[in-house]
């Protein structure tokens, strides 16, 4: 048997296990992704507040987590939490693990959007007497959002990618599911040019729906 | 209908309105002219409360400006802009229909069929659907006026409506504000076009340093002006060369 022959037997076998991994790597990059989203936005919003206490808490939170590698601060959730007295199960650990690290960059990516609106259409609201909250639902989101997609679309390609570190902590993602069948195979070859493809599988569509996105806000 | 008394207000350790007094009465059109930095456009911005005064009282149909009428002022005095800050990410009728339908609380079809209506009336019937990107200047700033009638208000602010305007559009925009002062409309207009000041105001205030220099019936301040600053600044803006 040739080379390549023996890699779609192997896929044959291969595939199955892992797209049990695939699954999960998918599931843990959405839940991780929402999770930053609504952290990134809390850091954004503190970010611009009147006072300077949320200000500083914000800009600590990120330079923290920004400091700190992905994979020790998944360390950190998995294995130092549980000897706080907070035991949780390996998937949400790297979930909220990915998810807070990948905070930081949601974080920027909203504060540049913010940043661009122009304060002159926020006062065009404050002059048709908008509220407050009506100002930031009505104007100052849609703008930002506009501005932050390219940039988040970027991130999540990223967050996808780094959701392989939670194999780490035991999560039987894609990256760790690969990782059992090469050790138990020696088919490194086989195993991990699969795995790459299917890495690939999942981004490539993600940039594409990003790409979409984009196009839908940006009309005109 | 708007009432100033005693207007103060500083920028920092800067004084831009100095003591500022003037009554604007119903259905009356008031040009504002002066030099750039002479507080003319700040007026505006206190009158419906983008910016605070320091010191005097404000009073709009009787109710004096302070943070807790705030909104309701705004719901009678609309703001027509020198950069026309209409919102980007919405068609010219959704521009429009934005104040009835998000602060007035108008059903979203019948507010967005007024709009369609006030954009016809200014000229801009077959633009409804158009971004603002889409449009020239005049065309922009003819949405914003729909924009602050939408409100239904008691007096609308214009603050150099025409400023940043090619030449050739400006006329498009005059024309529909020379409409609206004919319907009885109470406007404040801040502005440099001395000619549409003398044919449709009915008032002229000149302003310098923060003050009011010079004040009275808009032919007779263009024409025959006592003070000496009014007579330098509208030689120069008449004869520029």
């Amino acid at each position: 048997m040739n080379g390549l022959e023996t890699f779609f037997s192997d896929a044959t076998t291969f595939l199955p296990i892992l797209l049990r991994g695939v699954v999960v790597t998918i599931g843990l990059t959405a839940s991780a992704l929402v999770a930053s989203l609504v952290m990134g936005m809390a850091w954004a919003l503190m970010g611009l507040s009147k006072s300077s206490a949320p200000r500083l808490v914000s800009r600590l939170i990120i330079n923290t987590v920004r400091g700190v590698p992905i994979i020790v601060q998944l360390f950190y959730v998995y294995f130092v939490l549980p000897e706080l007295g907070l035991q949780m199960d390996a998937f949400i650990a790297g979930a909220l693990g990915l998810g807070l690290a990948y905070s930081v960059y949601q974080a920027e990516n909203f504060r540049a959007g913010f940043a661009s609106v122009d304060p002159a259409l926020i006062e065009a609201a404050e002059a048709l007497g908008m509220s407050e909250r009506k100002i930031f639902v009505r104007v100052v989101l849609p703008l930002a959002v506009r501005v932050a997609l390219p940039p988040f679309g970027n991130t999540a390609v990223m967050l996808l990618k780094d959701s392989s570190i939670a194999s780490t902590i035991t999560v039987a993602e894609l990256t760790r599911a690969g990782q059992l069948l090469a050790v138990s195979t020696f088919k490194n070859m086989s195993v991990y040019t699969l795995i790459a493809l299917l890495y690939l599988a999942m981004s490539l569509p993600l940039t594409f729906a990003v790409g979409q996105l984009e196009r839908k806000f940006a009309r005109r | 209908m708007i009432s100033l008394k005693n207007i103060s207000k500083s920028f920092g350790s800067t004084m831009v309105l100095k003591d500022v007094s003037f009554e604007v009465a119903r259905g009356e059109v008031v040009c504002l002219i002066g030099p750039s930095g002479s507080g003319k456009s700040t007026i505006l911005r206190c009158i419906n409360g983008l910016e605070r005064h320091d010191g005097g009282e404000i009073l709009i149909d009787g109710q004096p400006l302070s943070p807790s009428t705030l909104r309701a002022v705004r719901g009678k005095v609309a703001m027509v802009f020198q950069r026309f800050n209409l919102f980007p990410h919405r068609t010219a009728a959704e521009n429009v229909a934005e104040g009835p339908i998000h602060v007035l609380g108008q059903p979203r079809e019948a507010a967005l069929d007024r709009a369609r209506a006030l954009l016809a009336d200014v000229g801009l019937g077959d633009r409804c659907d158009n971004y603002p990107a889409q449009l020239s200047g005049g065309q922009q700033q003819r949405v914003g006026i729909a924009r602050a009638l939408a409100m239904s208000p008691r007096a609308i602010l214009f603050d150099e409506p025409t400023s940043a305007l090619d030449p050739e559009r400006v006329g498009e925009v005059l024309k529909v504000m020379r409409k609206l002062a004919e319907q009885g409309m109470t406007m404040v207009v801040v502005t440099h076009e001395i000619g549409f000041a003398r044919e449709v105001a009915d008032r002229v205030l000149f302003m310098d340093g923060g003050r009011i220099v010079e004040s009275g019936p808009a032919k007779a301040v263009l024409a025959n002006p006592t003070q000496a600053r009014t007579r330098e600044f509208l030689d120069r803006v008449l004869n520029p060369l």
